[in-house]
């Protein structure tokens, strides 16, 4: 990437700018569109690799890829076991399956070198654009809101809607008339802090892990012993980074079964 | 060059305010999960047929308690690299 010189504030300033692209006015219909690329491409490709081994898989003895796949869909299958009673193999274990391995995916494309990627990107004729699309709010709240939607549709699929308003309004502390406010506002707590926690701890993680890994890197600018420790300092964080990337897909995956199967009870 | 004192009073209170977001979070953080892991080791001592068991839970909670921690670091970043406080002088 040819590069006038650039202060250290520019060069980060400059990796975390999002390829913005307005659709309307105001800033609401700005769309992010390297985060909405790059999670349609992760995506497409790991729904598409579980497609391609799941339509070629034989019950006799398994290639090594299909064993693979098995280990995850059991990986999967005896996590949501653990939390949810009901029928899981209609809706949950998929859903967790496939909302484990976009997120590890959308993660994972952190570990690609951000100054190559924008470096390609140049010669395609964009000026900025982020690799990591849970590293932008937008991609986490979508993912969390839309948990946060299913869990209100099967708390009212389960209860009927007038079961679910009598919970709103009477638990946890009772059904008499004056606790109602009481109740309401714990349960907006609940209703409102749940989606927000489970999208920003993600969004948190990944964001704070590249700004980590930039001022790692600019370091290295500042001579041969800054060099150095950027790389020292940069592999230890890189090689953390890796567990961190697993763990947060496995946090947001085991948190959507949580949230689902606490929404399919009643109190 | 006021203009430069009043930049110089919004970067200072700034920083030390990332300090203390960062600062505060990790100490919480750590002794959350030091309590945790403690807990675990114990639990492991006295029934090491569990150990599988409840380590998946303790990178479970890991993750949970380490949430604050990070999101306060998003926020610090944020007040690092892009302060929307300076705008009321710019």
């Amino acid at each position: 990437m040819a590069a006038a010189e650039l202060t250290p504030t520019e060069y980060i300033s400059h990796h975390l700018t999002f390829l913005t692209e307005p659709i309307g006015n105001g800033a609401f219909w700005a769309l992010n569109v390297d985060s909405l690329v790059m999670s349609v491409l992760t995506g497409l490709i790991g729904v598409g690799f579980f497609w391609w081994i799941a339509r070629g898989a034989t019950s006799g003895v398994p290639t090594k890829r299909q064993a693979f796949v098995e280990l995850a869909v059991e990986f999967i299958d005896d996590q949501v076991k653990g939390v949810f009673h009901g029928d899981r193999h209609k809706l949950i274990a998929p859903m967790a399956l496939t909302v484990f391995v976009w997120v590890l995916l959308m993660n994972a494309t952190d570990f690609l070198p951000v100054d190559l990627v924008v470096g390609f990107f140049h010669l395609l004729g964009f000026e900025h654009w982020r690799p990591v699309p849970t590293a932008d709010v937008n991609t986490t709240f979508a993912l969390s809101l839309s948990v946060w939607v299913l869990t209100i549709y099967f708390a009212i699929v389960v209860k009927g809607f007038g079961g679910w308003l009598h919970e709103l309004f009477c638990a946890p502390f009772g059904a008499f008339p004056l606790l109602w406010p009481a109740n309401l506002l714990f349960n907006l707590v609940e209703y409102i802090s749940k989606p927000l926690s489970h999208s920003l701890r993600l969004f948190g993680n990944m964001y704070a892990g590249e700004i980590i890994f930039l001022l790692l890197w600019l370091w290295a600018s500042t001579g041969k012993v800054g060099t150095a420790a950027a790389i020292v300092l940069g592999l230890g964080w890189a090689i953390f980074h890796i567990l961190i990337v697993v763990l947060q897909a496995f946090i947001f995956m085991m948190l959507t079964v949580v949230y689902i199967s606490m929404a399919h009870e009643s109190h | 060059m006021e203009k430069m004192q009043f930049l110089a009073m919004i970067q200072a209170y700034t920083g030390i305010g990332i300090g203390l977001i960062i600062g505060l979070g990790a100490a919480g953080a750590c002794i959350g999960v030091g309590i945790m892991c403690s807990r675990f080791l114990e639990g492991a001592a006295r029934q090491p047929e569990m150990i599988p068991a409840l380590q998946a839970k303790v990178f479970l909670l890991l993750g949970l308690i380490d949430a604050s921690f990070i999101i306060g670091v998003g926020l610090a970043m944020l007040f690092a690299f892009g302060n929307p406080l300076l705008s009321v002088i710019k």
